[in-house]
């Protein structure tokens, strides 16, 4: 085992977690520790833009993208929140042009600008062009951009290293802490792929930016890496989860495959067609139509599927038309998801409509934080030196339901406040001691899933929990079909528990990885299940059929999950009565939800039309 | 639609049709040997499987022990450039049907940096060479307020290798670089260039000197190697032909 002592360590390294590592290594010695080489990063996926009312190539300022947030958030967003990203999006995206961005010019030399879904001018009046992007493929420019920075300012990564424990001064799962009590994070076990050492990272400040956790799905846009270890880590460690019903499922995921296709395409003029060859978003959404907010879109896929007037020969997906656009237009503007067809379907966009279907793509929840990046441990107070940023985390600006181009501004605005904040008390703050076997439980857990003898296979387990997800948690959900997937989720658990690796060497043992990951991903499912159970109306990604209204008379709060023993009290902070009381006891824990208040400042909830 | 297009869709599963493929994978542990051995394994696969797909299949239905690396599945990430059938690919954007599946195909890891583990490679002399280019924006002067300016067609100058994805495709691939470990390779020399024909930048001479370097761009023998195997399609031999010509001329 080697120990290590940084005044910052970053868990992470996709846009959050570098951007993040850009402030706090010109402060502070910091560290930034990633499961793989930091380009091969999610964020190096995103495709179509960045937010930002620029207003380079139409008015547009930042009161109307607060809104449009707000709005698209199905006004679940904390508004106070939404103001800064929205204001701040304009310094982020110029930082990012000065550090080399190759954004796309107007003729003028400006950073061009293009439409988005949910993105409006004058708050709903028509589309507005938003979003800056380089081609499409935002994600990757703003990845290789950061990278290049960290390489320029010598941040120092940990790649390939696990994040597999965090350590804090309280065990906040099973003492209980009394309001204003100081509880601090100390650091992190980390493994060692390569070598499987363990190292232990002795920090004053820790910032997760672990991204988000889409493997929980079947049908997912995310990467095979995506499986929810920050949130799992810190849920595990007695923290909450806020909002984990609410998880977005992009609509253009090429059919059978979740590969996503850009919203950029329609933003470029793709249009969205049934079997018939009707422009179906015209019936859903009048105004803005294909551009309507990812939620609206997908549901109304999936009800134009549901209703029998899907294509193809099994009626199970519609087509996403580009035919009528320029290939000369496409090629400049959407080279790489028309690739993407051609490469895996066989389509020629030029000349053929490219079916597509809902995929799963973005957790809104995560672990909660306050706009300087700082983690709660309940309603209102903070465990000190805990950051979050990036998907890991919920703000939350995103509310139930995420506009397209805000997640690349998410990570560069929260990624450099809670870089920023984290190295400004490193600075304040001495290490705390660190207990006296830190790894105690990482090697525990790992030497047990090694040696296991012969039991099932964990491919098997992950296949299971995907597959009920899809059926039972996806677009349209019941309370039935949630209590389906919790039931199936209860049966893999205990099936996880058998589970074993054939690879019990030291080197680079990715069977033994995966195992571990998927017991984060079956943490992660239980919780969004549990908490989509309890949420009793519909509202922005979480759809109940059951319940097709929202109500925001009983729940305009957030949803806050604890995990607790089971002697533990069943009411958490926020307790209503008959809405944010429900608990579900397992063996050995249970979940137990509470709810924090939604943070209104100039937007009054209105029904949500586009 | 396409046939692709009526195999791919999951209601129907039953209709499918299905082939069987064997992956010849080049293993390679050195808890268990100081030998590297070939192994064949044969899967069931579909129409749209890729040769991740299949490597899959083997790791977790039949033995996990097979290690390689691999991320987002679809282009972008750069993490599993292998040697299939003798040519450096994507695996997840290499579909079985397009590598002649009705003999054994071959699976290797990339060549000219040290194995670590069946299909894994020690990438950081890689990125030791990549961060030799300075490989990051250098200009002098105070900070803009707003964003520089630059014009369409000094956008379109450098566009093509701002795709790079760092897969080491390319450089693997590249019979120079297989002699001599030294060699800073096309992957170095594409993103240098990406910052010696950007407008807004001022380091492009002390690239150039760098690349000057006997183990610099004059080593590049033009076999096109790298060009094909780039997994996003960057004219990587053009990309270093024209870095070779600012060398002389000191125009870019």
């Amino acid at each position: 085992m080697q120990t290590h002592q940084y005044d910052v360590v970053i868990v992470g390294a996709g846009g959050a977690g570098m951007r993040a590592a850009l402030e706090s290594s010109k402060e502070a010695r910091t560290a930034v520790i990633s499961k793989l080489y930091p380009t091969r990063s999610h964020t190096g996926a995103a495709q179509g833009g960045m937010a930002a009312a620029l207003a380079n190539v139409e008015e547009d300022n930042w009161e109307w993208h607060t809104f449009d947030t707000v709005k698209g958030g199905d006004y679940l967003v904390d508004q106070d929140a939404a103001e800064i990203l929205a204001k701040e999006a304009i310094e982020s995206v110029l930082d990012l042009e000065r550090m080399g961005l190759p954004f796309n010019r107007t003729p003028e030399g400006k950073i061009d600008q293009r439409r988005f879904g949910g993105h409006t001018r004058d708050h709903g009046q028509s589309a507005v062009r938003r979003a800056c992007y380089a081609a499409d493929r935002t994600g990757h420019m703003i990845l290789q951009t950061l990278y290049q920075n960290c390489v320029k300012q010598e941040v120092e990564f940990f790649n390939e290293f696990y994040v597999l424990d965090l350590i804090t001064d309280h065990d906040l799962t099973t003492e209980e802490i009394a309001a204003g009590e100081e509880v601090n994070a100390t650091g992190v076990v980390a493994y060692d792929l390569a070598t499987g050492e363990i190292h232990v990272f002795q920090a004053k400040a820790i910032i997760f930016a672990t991204g988000g956790a889409g493997k929980i799905f079947k049908t997912t846009s995310n990467a095979h890496t995506l499986t929810g270890d920050g949130m799992a880590l810190a849920y595990r460690r007695g923290l909450p989860l806020e909002d984990m019903e609410f998880f977005q499922f992009h609509p253009t995921g090429l059919a059978g495959l979740g590969i996503l296709l850009s919203e950029a395409a329609r933003g470029e003029g793709g249009i969205l067609r049934n079997a018939d060859g009707e422009r179906f978003m015209e019936r859903y959404a009048p105004t803005i139509k294909d551009l309507a907010p990812r939620d609206i879109v997908a549901r109304s896929m999936a009800n134009e599927v549901r209703e029998g007037r899907g294509a193809g020969p099994n009626k199970d997906y519609v087509l996403l038309d580009l035919t009528h656009l320029e290939p000369a237009h496409i090629d400049a503007k959407l080279p790489d998801i028309t690739e993407f067809a051609r490469t895996y379907l066989g389509i020629e966009p030029y000349t053929e409509p490219v079916p597509v279907y809902p995929t799963a793509h973005y957790a809104m929840g995560g672990v909660p934080t306050n706009v300087q990046g700082e983690v709660l441990r309940d309603g209102v107070n903070v465990v000190k030196g805990l950051y979050a940023a990036g998907e890991v985390a919920c703000v939350s600006v995103h509310g139930s339901n995420r506009l397209g181009t805000n997640s690349l501004l998410d990570i560069n605005v929260f990624g450099k406040r809670s870089g920023r904040a984290a190295a400004a008390y490193a600075k304040t703050a001495s290490f705390h001691e660190l207990p006296e076997n830190p790894a105690e439980r990482v090697v525990a857990q790992l030497e047990e899933m090694r040696n296991r003898p012969d039991g099932e296979r964990v491919a098997d387990i992950r296949k299971a929990l995907q597959e009920t997800m899809d059926l039972n948690a996806q677009v349209f959900r019941t309370g039935e079909s949630l209590n389906q997937a919790l039931s199936d989720i209860r049966e893999l658990q205990k099936r996880y528990r058998n589970a074993s690796v054939q690879d019990k060497g030291k080197l680079f043992n990715t069977d033994l990885l995966e195992a571990i990951e998927l017991g984060f991903l079956l943490d992660i499912a239980e919780v969004t299940v549990v908490a989509a159970i309890n949420r009793k109306e519909s509202r922005g990604g979480h759809y109940r059929e059951d319940f097709p209204q929202r109500d925001d008379s009983n729940y305009m709060l957030h949803t806050m999950a604890y995990r607790r023993p089971p002697e533990a009290s069943d009411k958490a902070e926020g307790h209503v009565k008959g809405y944010f009381d429900h608990v579900e006891q397992f063996d050995g824990y249970k979940v137990v939800l509470g709810s924090k208040p939604v943070i209104q400042t100039r937007y009054e909830p209105m029904e949500r039309k586009y | 639609m396409t046939a692709t297009l009526e195999a791919d869709a999951p209601s129907a599963a039953g209709e499918i049709p299905s082939f069987t493929v064997t992956l010849r994978v080049r293993r390679f542990n050195p808890e268990v040997s100081d030998e590297a051995t070939w192994q064949d394994f044969t899967v069931e696969a579909h129409g749209t499987d890729r040769i991740l797909d299949a490597l899959h299949k083997i790791k977790w239905d039949d033995d996990g022990s097979l290690t390689f690396r691999r991320s987002c599945a679809h282009g972008v990430c750069g993490s599993d450039a292998m040697r299939i059938n003798g040519r450096n690919r994507l695996a997840c954007k290499t579909l079985l049907k397009d590598v002649n599946p009705d003999k054994p195909i071959t699976v290797e890891p990339i060549k000219g940096l040290p194995v670590v583990k069946d299909l894994v490679v020690d990438m950081e002399p890689f990125f030791a060479s990549y961060r030799e280019m300075m490989p990051f924006l250098i200009t002098s002067g105070n900070e803009p307020s707003r964003e520089r300016y630059q014009s369409p067609e000094d956008r379109a100058r450098f566009d093509d290798t701002t795709k790079c994805i760092l897969c080491a495709a390319c450089t693997s691939s590249c019979p120079v670089f297989w002699t001599d470990g030294q060699y800073f390779g096309p992957a170095a020399i594409v993103n240098a260039h990406r910052f010696i024909f950007d407008s807004r930048d001022e380091g492009g001479s002390q690239r150039l000197e760098i690349l000057n370097d006997k183990e610099g761009v004059w080593r590049c023998r033009t076999t096109f190697n790298c060009t094909e195997a780039c997994p996003r399609g960057i004219e990587v031999t053009k990309a270093i032909q024209e870095v070779k010509r600012a060398m002389i001329t000191r125009a870019f």
